[in-house]
């Protein structure tokens, strides 16, 4: 199992199992799986529209789950994307709002990422200096992060920023907006897709970069497997245990910054949908693997848009059910080869 | 009696690579039957098979007469078989009554368990066999030697007529060991079967009925014991002549590197470990602590290297070259000089998952030497591991893929002892059971090594239990028992007892127990 092809192997049978299985799904449901299969491939793969939505998805996919990724290999479990993400999307909105409008965009989108990334890494940093201070587990503390950040936000927002009897804040300013391709060259015409997602690759290329190619990667590979052998070679794993949460809830916060600054305008009530718990699927899917993360946030995407364009054939419901049996037969499978392996 | 164990044309192969090579063996029911070999010659792999922990890819298994084919070591352990690993079993989070009834309960799944009784079987085994343990201590806290005791015990109290035991004695004193064998030959009496691995061959001349050598995977001879001699047997293990002795030209010390004074530490449970310890170590000597497994080695060795930093419960001091090492993190003391080869490789000393070449950088990753930009300076890598590699005999094919788990006992312990000494501007060199578990060849090469760093001027403290290892190699000796130095021999009287180690190892016996 050492050939990058054939470690590739085990999670593409997987999926090909896992559209086997959904088919089946979807003729119980009484379609044609056939006729949904083409739908979703004419959706996104086919149009520039529907690619430009898929690889928007995938950004934020993308970000989030390098938020999972990047504590992952010092063996920490961040399930709080979702609430780095909703701080972050609040900050960039609340930020973004507050600039005066004639400013340059290439000083207020970077005030703007900066203040979203700021949120997330603070929210996660809090689950890293309770997990290093108290020894509390970083799972239970960033799920009640999650609520606490539902509360947080949602506070901000109907008591201080939302427009009067809106669900929203006001629109940020004209130069924090991240123009879409279609706007910039005509790429992707009327989607979202814009420049984020360069910065997303780059994140992750370098990330991979980071792990595998520098000695701040060395340690942290050292310290995630074996703490204590870690300790003794004199590195400081609560230092690492700090700064990989930070830079995951940092992540989260580009991922917000897409949201917001990309797309919305603004910061909506719920408007991050999830995306903070896809990106732990995203992550798992790819075993943390950085390079794989680029794979598996664009199935992801493909899914996810994928799932709005058949919404008059396959209740949304039914589409969940088949994006959680792919994702639960590709870690098992993967996991049982590794076992074996 | 008939034959307890026998195995026919045993193989076991690891992809490419062949483990063990038809391996024929008969165990004779009631015996004690040792096998020896080098490091990487098979024979936990073939302790393996017996114990079904691996199915082997071909011969046979024959117990009693009966062929089995083992699926998991329960299989094993209800054909009676029981082993003792190398690498302990245990659950620490669970105490050690809790550890030894695990998976014999011998109640109800929702019934209580029966505490009062096991604990008293615990005890009365304790003492029956000199195998002392408190059975509501935590096996977390245990020393290795006090972990080993519970496996040994777990195996009495399960009545496996057949035993295995890999390396029993690896951390056990001379005398422990003695008490360990005098239990084996009671057991063999009774009509258990006992088979051991060892690399001590004084032991095995003394305490086997049967002796095997392995040698890359295949038995090369099976011998009686009475009448086998040591250099046969060592022969037989390795090619070529080999010699039990390092060679260790007299030491001529300089001036005065580590001064540890009045040491004391009571740790997190109130239970007071180090008491008033004291000593110094010159440069350019090697100051051995001889002691039986529990009296604070390890306790000694946390304090050395910057575990203790900021607990309480510690006073005294620890200098080296009059700086205090006490309020230092890890990598301060590494930084100012210090070399360690820690007690438990596994979990101390090396990331297994990580390949050969990055454990020899491993704690040593700061070094400037080794640093290209934010990364690594690979040139720099391959010079420090075609150099380090062949010079300690390290036994791998590709250092920058072979994972370190992939390699031997003795060839893992090679890497880290290659890493340690040869850190430059080493000062102080600490070894806690540098040879522990490792073979001849290995033993001799870390030897020669360590004499060849105290003639350079590096202070070297060994901690060992084996008393042999110590009286060889130390330029004074500190007999270590219940946290302080009971009695230390000077130069001169170590150079003279020295020519006795017999005589010797018993004078120390005295002091250690």
């Amino acid at each position: 199992m050492n050939h990058p092809l054939q470690r590739a192997l085990v999670p593409t049978l997987s999926i090909l199992l896992a559209i086997l299985l959904n088919a089946a799904i979807i003729s119980a449901t009484g379609t044609d799986p056939i006729m949904v299969a083409e739908r979703i491939i004419r959706a996104t793969l086919g149009s520039s529209y529907g690619t430009g939505q898929v690889l928007f998805k995938a950004t934020t996919l993308l970000f989030s789950a390098l938020a999972v990724a990047i504590p992952f290999h010092l063996r920490l479990f961040n399930i709080g994307g979702e609430g780095q993400l909703q701080m972050g999307a609040i900050a960039a909105a609340i930020s973004a709002a507050a600039l005066p409008s004639s400013l340059t965009p290439w000083i207020a989108i970077p005030i703007a990422v900066f203040a979203a990334m700021t949120a997330g890494a603070a929210w996660a940093s809090i689950a890293a200096i309770l997990k290093i201070r108290y020894g509390v587990s970083e799972v239970i503390s960033t799920i009640m992060l999650n609520f606490l950040a539902q509360g947080v936000s949602g506070y901000l927002l109907f008591h201080h920023f939302a427009l009067p009897s809106t669900a929203h804040s006001a629109p940020i300013a004209a130069g924090a907006v991240i123009p879409p391709f279609s706007d910039l060259f005509g790429w992707f015409p009327s989607s979202p897709l814009n420049p984020s997602i360069l910065a997303a690759i780059t994140l992750t290329i370098l990330f991979w970069a980071v792990l595998y190619r520098t000695r701040y990667g060395f340690e942290m590979r050292a310290s995630g497997r074996q703490p204590l052998a870690a300790k003794r070679a004199g590195i400081n794993p609560a230092r690492h245990t700090l700064l990989a949460m930070a830079l995951g809830g940092a992540s989260a916060g580009l991922g917000a910054a897409n949201l917001v600054l990309g797309y919305k305008g603004y910061y909506e009530a719920g408007m991050t949908a999830g995306a903070g718990f896809s990106g732990i699927a995203t992550a798992l899917l790819a075993a943390a693997h950085p390079l794989w993360i680029m794979a598996s946030a664009l199935f992801m995407g493909l899914l996810d848009y994928g799932g709005l364009a058949i919404n008059a054939l396959v209740p949304k419901e039914i589409f969940q059910v088949m994006t959680a049996v792919t994702i639960l037969l590709v870690i098992s499978a993967t996991a049982l080869s590794r076992r074996n392996g | 009696m008939g034959a307890a164990v026998q195995t026919r044309n045993i193989t076991r192969k690891f992809g490419s690579f062949t483990a063990a090579r038809n391996v024929s063996l008969t165990i004779e029911e009631g015996t004690v039957h040792a096998i020896v070999g080098e490091n990487g010659a098979g024979k936990s792999t073939l302790t393996n098979i017996i114990s079904g922990m691996l199915s082997p890819t071909g011969g046979e298994l024959i117990i009693r007469e009966k062929p089995v084919r083992f699926t998991s070591p329960r299989d094993a352990s209800e054909e009676g078989i029981g082993m003792v690993h190398q690498h302990f079993m245990l659950a620490g989070e669970l105490t050690v009554a809790e550890n030894i009834m695990l998976g014999y309960e011998e109640c109800g799944l929702f019934s209580p368990l029966n505490r009062k009784a096991i604990n008293s079987r615990i005890r009365e085994c304790g003492e029956e066999y000199s195998l002392a343990l408190n059975p509501e201590a935590k096996v977390s806290s245990l020393s290795v030697g006090e972990a080993q005791r519970v496996e040994i015990m777990k195996l009495l109290l399960r009545n496996a007529s057949i035993m295995i035991l890999d390396e029993p004695t690896a951390v056990l004193t001379p005398m422990e060991s003695t008490k360990l064998f005098t239990t084996l030959r009671t057991l063999a009496e009774k009509g258990h079967t006992i088979l051991f691995i060892s690399h001590k061959l004084d032991e095995v001349l003394s305490f086997a009925d049967s002796i095997s050598v392995m040698r890359k995977g295949e038995i090369v001879s099976t011998m009686p014991a009475a009448g086998a001699t040591k250099e046969q047997l060592a022969g037989l293990m390795v090619e070529g002549r080999v010699r039990l002795r390092a060679e260790n030209p007299p030491a001529t010390p300089g001036g005065e590197r580590l001064l540890i004074n009045n040491l004391s530490f009571v740790d997190r449970r109130g239970v007071q470990k180090l008491r008033g310890l004291s000593f110094w170590l010159r440069a350019g000597e090697i100051y051995g602590i001889a002691g039986v497994e529990g009296n604070a080695q390890s306790e000694l060795l946390q304090a050395l290297s910057g575990m203790l930093q900021g607990q309480k419960g510690i006073s005294g001091s620890i200098q080296l070259e009059g700086r205090s090492l006490l309020e230092l993190s890890p990598r301060q003391i590494t930084d100012s000089g210090v070399g360690a080869v820690p007690e438990n490789r596994h979990t101390e000393a090396v990331i297994t998952s990580f390949s050969v070449s990055e454990n020899l950088i491993f704690g040593r990753h700061r070094e400037h030497a080794l640093h290209r930009g934010a990364g690594f300076n690979h040139e720099a890598l391959r010079q420090l591991e075609s150099r380090l590699i062949p010079d300690y005999g390290v036994l791998c094919q590709n250092p920058q893929k072979q994972q370190l788990e992939a390699l031997s006992g003795g060839n893992q312990q090679k890497v880290v002892v290659a890493r340690e000494m040869t850190r430059p501007n080493l000062k102080l060199l600490i070894l806690a059971h540098p040879t522990r578990g490792i073979d001849i060849g290995a033993i001799e090469t870390i030897h020669r090594k360590i004499i060849e760093a105290r003639s350079r001027g590096v202070a070297i403290l060994l901690i060992s239990a084996e008393l042999e290892e110590i009286i060889t190699l130390s330029t004074r000796i500190g007999c270590l028992y219940n946290g302080a130095i009971s009695r230390e021999f000077t130069q001169e009287e170590c150079d003279m007892k020295r020519l006795d180690g017999p005589e010797f190892q018993k004078e120390i016996g005295l002091y250690i127990t």
